[in-house]
Formats: C-alpha cells, sequence, structure tokens
C-alpha cells in the first residue's frame, strides 16, 4: 500500500478527486506496444507493433488487428486478453444491431457501445478496468471514416491521427507535422508505416507489425506480403 | 371472423416518380356497428417516412406507440432519421418478437430515403414477413377489391399529381364494396420537397 489507502478499492475516489485504479490502468496502455492510427478522406489505417519478448514465438499466429464489422476495425496498446474480451463485446453487439436494423452498425455507435462496458468495469464490483486503449477505424452512418480512440476509463475522442502505447508522444509529434486535411488512403499507409518506425526497437518488417485498412467502405488486415509491398515502396 | 377484421381497415401505398403515396380509409367500426368516422391508421413516422396499420384497433394504437418510441430512441441515440429500410427491417423484427401472441396488425410502409431520394414500399403480416414492391401495396378488410383497383389504375412512373387522383380513386372504389371500411379517406403523397395530405369524402353510409 504504498501509494496510499485508496489504491485498494477501485470504486474509492482519493482525496485529491482521483480513482487511481484507473490511472494505473492507463500507465499499464502507456507501457503497452505502440498502435496508431491515421483517418485520411476516403478511408482509415490503424497499425501496430506486435514485437514479442520471444523470437520462438510464431509470430504468424498472434493478431493485434481484428474485424469487428465488414466496415470497421480494432487495434490496442496495452495488455493483451483484455482485448479479447473486448472484440468479442464489440462483435456481438454489431451482430444485435444488424439483427435488430438489417444494416451494419455506424463505427460511432459501436463505440459508444464499447466505451460503455469498458465504464462499467470502473464502478462494478469484482472487477478491474481494462488495462488497454482501443483504436477504432470505420465508417459513419452518414458514410464518412471515422477513427475513434477508446480509454479505460470509457472516455472516447474522434482523431485525424492518433497514437497510443510505448512512444506515443514522439509518434503523435511526428503526425502532427506529417498529417494534411486533403491527405489520401495510400498516403496515410505510408505515414503510418514512418512513424512505426521512428520509435520501434530494432528492424521493422513485414512480420513483426500488423496493419489495418478501410478501403472502399471495407474494413480488411493487410497480409505481410501487402505490408512488403508497401515498406518497399517507402525505400 | 378475423380479429383483423373486427374493426375494418383498407389502406393503400403507391410507388411513382421520385413520389410515393399511402392512402388509407377513416371508419372504425366494431364488426358492423360504426364507431367513429375519423380514425387514423397512418401514421407519419419521419418527415418523409409513413407506416399504414391495418387490423386490430387497440394493437394499431400500441404499435404505434412503440414505433413513436424506438423513433425517438433511435434519432437521440443516432442523431439522424431512420431510413425506410431499417424501419421496415426493425418493425419486422419487433412482429416476430411477438411470433406466438401476436400484434393483430398488417402493416404497410411507405416512405423515401432522405439522402437518396429514392421511393420505398413494403408490407408485412402480423408476424412481421416482409414483401417490397416497386408498383403498390394494400392491407386491411378488402384486399382483394384494392388490388383489383391498383391494378386496373396503376401505370409506372405517374407525377405527384396523378398519383393522388389514382390512389384517391383506387381506395374509394375499393370501400364502395366493403362493408367495415369506408366513410372518407385520407391521403398522403410524400416528393422530395413536400408532403401533400389531403382528406377525401366518399360515400358516407
Amino acid at each position: 500500500m504504498g501509494d496510499s489507502a485508496y489504491s485498494f478499492s477501485l470504486t474509492t475516489f482519493s482525496r485529491t478527486g482521483k480513482l487511481l485504479q484507473i490511472e494505473y490502468a492507463l500507465n499499464a496502455v502507456a507501457n503497452g506496444r505502440t498502435s496508431l492510427g491515421i483517418c485520411a478522406k476516403d478511408g482509415v489505417v490503424i497499425a501496430t507493433d506486435k514485437k514479442l519478448t520471444s523470437e520462438l514465438v510464431d509470430i504468424s499466429d498472434v493478431h493485434k488487428v481484428e474485424l469487428l464489422t465488414p466496415s470497421c476495425g480494432v487495434c490496442y496498446a496495452g495488455v493483451g486478453p483484455d482485448f479479447r474480451v473486448l472484440v468479442h463485446q464489440a462483435r456481438k453487439s454489431s451482430q444485435v444491431y444488424l439483427r435488430q436494423y438489417g444494416e451494419v452498425q455506424p463505427v460511432s455507435q459501436l463505440v459508444k457501445r464499447s466505451a460503455g462496458v469498458m465504464q462499467e468495469y470502473t464502478q462494478r464490483g469484482g472487477v478491474r478496468p481494462f488495462g488497454i486503449s482501443l483504436l477504432i477505424g470505420g465508417i459513419d452512418g452518414d458514410g464518412t471514416p471515422r477513427l475513434y480512440q477508446v480509454d479505460p476509463s470509457g472516455t472516447y475522442f474522434s482523431w485525424k491521427a492518433t497514437a497510443i502505447g510505448k512512444n506515443h508522444v514522439n509518434a503523435k509529434n511526428f503526425l502532427e507535422k506529417r498529417y494534411t486535411e486533403d491527405m489520401e488512403l495510400e498516403d496515410a499507409i505510408h505515414t503510418a508505416l514512418l512513424t512505426l518506425r521512428e520509435g520501434f526497437e530494432g528492424e521493422m518488417n513485414s512480420e513483426n507489425i500488423e496493419v489495418g485498412v478501410v478501403r472502399n467502405g471495407k474494413f480488411s488486415v493487410l497480409t505481410p506480403e501487402q505490408i512488403q509491398d508497401y515498406l518497399d515502396e517507402a525505400n | 371472423m378475423s380479429i383483423l377484421e373486427y374493426n375494418g381497415a383498407a389502406i393503400i401505398a403507391m410507388q411513382g416518380d421520385g413520389c410515393v403515396g399511402i392512402a388509407a380509409d377513416r371508419r372504425l367500426g366494431a364488426q358492423l356497428a360504426t364507431i367513429a368516422t375519423d380514425f387514423t391508421k397512418v401514421f407519419r413516422m419521419s418527415p418523409k417516412l409513413y407506416v399504414g396499420l391495418g387490423g386490430l384497433a387497440t394493437d394499431v394504437q400500441t404499435l404505434h406507440q412503440l414505433l413513436e418510441f424506438r423513433m425517438n430512441l433511435y434519432r437521440l441515440k443516432e442523431d439522424r432519421e431512420m431510413t425506410p429500410k431499417v424501419f421496415s427491417h426493425l418493425l419486422g423484427q419487433l412482429l416476430y418478437e411477438k411470433r406466438f401472441g401476436p400484434y393483430f396488425v398488417e402493416p404497410i410502409v411507405a416512405g423515401l430515403d432522405e439522402k437518396t431520394g429514392e421511393p420505398f414500399l413494403s408490407g408485412m403480416d402480423l408476424i412481421g414477413a416482409p414483401v417490397h414492391t416497386k408498383d403498390f401495396v394494400v392491407t386491411g378488410t378488402c384486399t382483394g377489391n384494392m388490388y383489383g383497383m391498383c391494378e386496373a389504375l396503376f401505370k409506372p412512373n405517374m407525377n405527384p399529381d396523378e398519383l393522388f387522383e389514382t390512389l384517391g380513386q383506387a381506395l374509394l372504389s375499393s370501400v364502395d364494396r366493403d362493408a367495415l371500411s369506408g366513410w372518407g379517406g385520407i391521403v398522403h403523397i410524400i416528393t422530395k420537397d413536400a408532403v401533400i395530405t389531403k382528406e377525401l369524402k366518399g360515400r358516407m353510409d
């Protein structure tokens, strides 16, 4: 109990008005592998570093970018297993929406639902907050591409471009310099890879990163071959 | 007699060139006794979306309230209007949810897509099995008559004025040969710019 007498309970405010467990969750995010996203005028790109601690792990079987709806995908920074819980929740909520309205759930609605779940885990008994932040890219109800960030507290923002996880301050500075309003998707993919390489520990290649793209209203995870093509173009 | 025919109704929706129309009679009866002649069975759900509910009057009103509730929640949550396609799907879901204790209502949906301006028509049975058409849909206690009149009078790509005339004539002629519906009518013509609503006087007997 080094920090204070308030750190034992998730739902007790400290005297300074903070919820310490949420702050710790944000620390867990800040220690996670870098993820970033850029919202272009005709699509969205999300990219993440998926370097692991051991070279012996079969990295082709590790997935940090997941499809939620046909037009929407997600990646994260932070505690890996927590991600699967949120992906499962989001996919289920989008299928409920599809069944009810006969239409793919807009990304803003999906984000609201996921943020709601994350908020609940800061107030309910017997649980801890999620140790991850999400980057969700997709198509909104009016057909425009959107990029959202959702934090462990349940707050969410819509970004033009952003980064989370280790090195996110530097990555954000880099993105601020590179981002333009009229950016097209291909441009955005290159910028995303460049930004990711900037803070990368060791050699970045098509195996140790993962990239998801919303193109023509459809989300897909790039194959290592496709990533290699983009990396070759950049060199 | 089916409970769907207890109160009486006649509702037609028809598609024109960039417009749709929906028309209904105004009678509320209890079998052969007429109770009211100003009953509403066509409801505005959004500026360019109307739903006609034919069947048991109590369920017509309950279902309308439920739809209004869902529309308001949708507007607040999504900050936009429901498209006719989504509305029709939702209505079908609501009806099928009550598969084994249904609302005794056979709805038809008529509207224009707010964004594309595309006309939309659909009809469904009391457990929400939909049918989508490009010409006309009917529901009520004289569907045979209405089908006959619509097949005789409908032609593709009518302008709003022609559509009004066709709908009015089809409705009035249909209810003249039905004891359970009639007592005047109401016609809504939904166009890109405005909705024109006119009340009709028929044979008031």
